[in-house]
């Protein structure tokens, strides 16, 4: 029982991890009042040029270049529309997850099923992986998981305890006020939202370098709306998203060994569950009934025009 | 009440000036304009991937409007696509965000399904109408969750139907995969539904189409001359003023959404007993997604609707053809994509007018002759008003 149990943690965490990156980066992007629809297609186009680079290349830190390089492209094009252009964002978001899943099916087709001769192999941390349980569950895992040991603490002591992090929430609050305070909004918009982007194509590197060695058009098969529901799930602070990721992580690996001991609850169930629970985080966190102030940044959503102001 | 226009400009600059009045010709050309730049750009794709672009362009015009049977597959794959665009642009008109048709589209499948299936046989026309409304209920039911949460709890229905969606589409997985699925099939489909309750076929098109143009213009109607299409414009524009004026706002979201989910209910109804004759995993196939490009590319006007949703039909269509020529079928979808990114970008041009700077100049005077006449004096008023714009 053990050993299922730990197999099945270890790999949550690693599911977790994968959609993390892209759960942490959105956190960004809404807390400076961008919501960024097109989670699952960027992740889509991340996977695909990451799995190209490495395929042509055999070189992951290339792989991984790469697909940071494309993210941030990406981010680009879409504070363009979103904060210069002023576009909807919804809609927006919705152009991106069309074009970039598009996008990648077309330009990965040559590439599709084809097994790369490298990826991101585990790593046993020297001592800390000897530890029974813990040390199988935590230190026996690749790159990202590490990196995301990192990026946790860093993202929470960044939005909570530095200045930059007070702008950042005042930005998704009330970036009018930040305006006359002197400070580019516009900048620091297009900042978090390629840094956003650029955290979102990394999920997607996880998945086609890490978890797989291969790409397939859709291969995040909803990955990407995980992580999105993710963030209204997590009351768009980094700590509830890693309790939440490992939450969703742990139901769908259990729904997928489920089935072997429980055939009685078919898998598609298990996998509404995720979604079933950010709804009713999200009437809990954010329902008018409420009569603390829900943690939703106000500006969400709303294009900041200084002729509006 | 600008306070930055006071500041001055530098050389070179450009500068965005809000248009108050857009031509109607304006708003028909910008749109053309920057979807024919879409394909320039999506071309750059189409060449890296080392393929020509005008003659996979022209093959794909060619095969899917230029001629009979090719026209009458993309209507028919146009038809789920008018009734989500519809779906969209009615929650758009009250500034809804609806992205939810596509869960919708797929409980209108399943509750129509059900009764298709297992449900009595009744005579034909009847049977028909009863499942035309059992998918508009299916569908309507299931915005109206989301309806009844953005109307009570002002909880985001952007994010509610979207996650709804993908709870419907798990369902619409399990039933064809589980208790539905037909006897003898390796594929996730039910067995074909009863012959009663195909849609007749009117020169090879399903007669669907007459009736996505009968509601589209009948929506239209509802829109542009009635109170109640009337009161809905008046929320759009300012839910505040809506509420001062004695408008139900909360009855009005609850009915707009459940209004628009059905229409997303009724293209399960077509795509079920027009095209396809059964129900089926992955229904909807990224309609109703595609219906919020369709949709906002058409302005929310319900009759734009149906001729864009042609041409996207046509896309859809044509992607079998240029899979003859090697060229993976995802061309599609990504240009789907392109063309409606590149009218958001071109949306921008409709409202704003790009002015550029030559000379150094306070944007602050009417005439900048005048302006570059006396530059020392225009800068020493401009100190003043800016100070105080710092507050």
């Amino acid at each position: 029982m053990i050993p299922f149990i730990t197999s099945i943690c270890a790999a949550a965490i690693v599911y977790a991890v994968s959609i993390l990156y892209a759960a942490i980066g959105e956190i960004f992007s809404q807390r400076a009042g961008i919501m960024n629809l097109g989670i699952e297609g960027i992740m889509l186009m991340g996977a695909m040029t990451g799995f190209v680079t490495v395929y042509h290349t055999e070189n992951l830190l290339f792989a991984l270049l790469a697909t940071i390089l494309v993210g941030l492209v990406l981010g680009l094009a879409f504070a363009f529309l979103t904060v210069t252009l002023q576009a909807d964002q919804t809609v927006c978001g919705m152009a991106f997850l069309i074009f970039c899943s598009g996008l990648s099916g077309f330009l990965g087709k040559s590439v599709t099923g084809i097994a790369s001769a490298v990826k991101f192999q585990q790593i046993n941390i020297p001592v800390l992986s000897s530890i029974p349980v813990i040390g199988e569950i935590f230190f026996r895992q690749d790159f990202f998981v590490y990196l995301m040991y990192l990026v946790i603490p860093l993202s929470i002591f960044y939005i909570y305890k530095t200045k930059a992090g007070l702008m950042l929430r005042a930005l998704g609050e009330n970036p009018a006020s930040l305006d006359q305070a002197g400070i580019n909004v516009f900048a620091m918009r297009y900042g978090y939202i390629m840094f956003a982007c650029a955290m979102t194509t990394i999920s997607g590197a996880c998945i086609s370098l890490s978890y797989t060695n291969f790409w397939n058009e859709g291969m995040t098969g909803g990955k990407g709306w995980i992580a999105f529901s993710l963030v209204a799930f997590s009351r768009w602070n980094p700590a509830y998203a890693v309790l939440g990721a490992l939450l969703f992580g742990g139901i769908s690996i259990l729904g997928m060994n489920m089935q072997v001991y429980l055939p009685g609850i078919p898998s598609q169930f298990y996998g509404m569950l995720p979604y079933a629970a950010t709804i009713i985080a999200l009437i809990i966190t954010t329902g008018s009934f409420r009569k603390k102030h829900s943690e939703e940044p106000a500006a969400l959503c709303q294009k900041y025009d200084r002729e509006d102001r | 009440m600008n306070l930055h226009k006071e500041e001055t400009m530098k050389k070179g600059t450009l500068r965005f000036e809000r248009k108050q009045t857009v031509s109607l010709s304006r708003k028909i050309l910008n749109p053309v304009v920057f979807i024919l730049l879409g394909f320039v750009f999506s071309s750059i794709f189409i060449i890296a991937n080392g393929f020509q672009p005008i003659p996979v362009f022209g093959k794909m015009i060619s095969y899917s409007l230029l001629n009979t049977k090719g026209f009458i597959g993309s209507i028919n794959a146009a038809l789920p696509l008018m009734f989500c665009g519809l779906s969209v642009a009615i929650a758009f008109k009250m500034n809804l965000n609806n992205i939810g048709a596509e869960g919708q589209f797929a409980m209108g499948a399943i509750v129509g399904g059900a009764f298709a299936l297992y449900g009595p046989s009744l005579p034909a026309p009847l049977s028909g109408v009863v499942m035309f409304f059992l998918c508009a209920l299916g569908g309507g039911l299931w915005a109206l969750l989301a309806a009844a949460l953005k109307a009570f709890w002002k909880v985001n229905e952007t994010i509610v139907t979207l996650m709804l969606n993908y709870i419907a589409l798990l369902f619409l997985d399990y039933l064809c995969y589980g208790p539905w699925m037909a006897p003898k099939q390796t594929t996730a489909m039910t067995v074909k539904i009863p012959e009663n309750l195909f849609l007749p076929v009117i020169n090879g098109t399903s007669s669907g189409l007459i009736l996505a143009i009968l509601i589209a213009v009948l929506l239209h109607l509802f829109l542009k001359y009635t109170a109640a299409g009337y009161q809905i414009s008046v929320i759009k524009n300012s839910i505040g003023t809506a509420e001062y004026a004695g408008i139900p706002v909360k009855k009005y979201i609850l009915i707009v959404l459940a209004l628009s989910g059905a229409l997303a209910g009724i293209a399960g109804f077509v795509q079920v007993t027009g095209i396809v004759h059964r129900v089926q995993a992955q229904l909807p196939g990224g309609s109703g997604y595609t219906g919020i490009v369709i949709a906002y590319l058409s302005q929310c006007n319900p009759l734009a609707i149906i001729l864009v949703s042609v041409l996207f039909g046509a896309l859809q269509n044509s992607s079998a053809v240029v899979q003859i020529m090697g060229v993976p079928s995802q061309i599609v979808t990504m240009l789907q994509g392109t063309l409606m990114i590149s009218v958001i970008a071109g949306e921008f041009f409709n409202r704003y007018r790009i002015t550029y700077c030559k000379a150094e100049r306070s944007d602050y005077t009417a005439e900048p002759n005048d302006d570059m006449q006396e530059p020392k004096q225009r800068n020493v008023d401009n100190q003043e008003p800016k100070k105080g714009a710092v507050q």
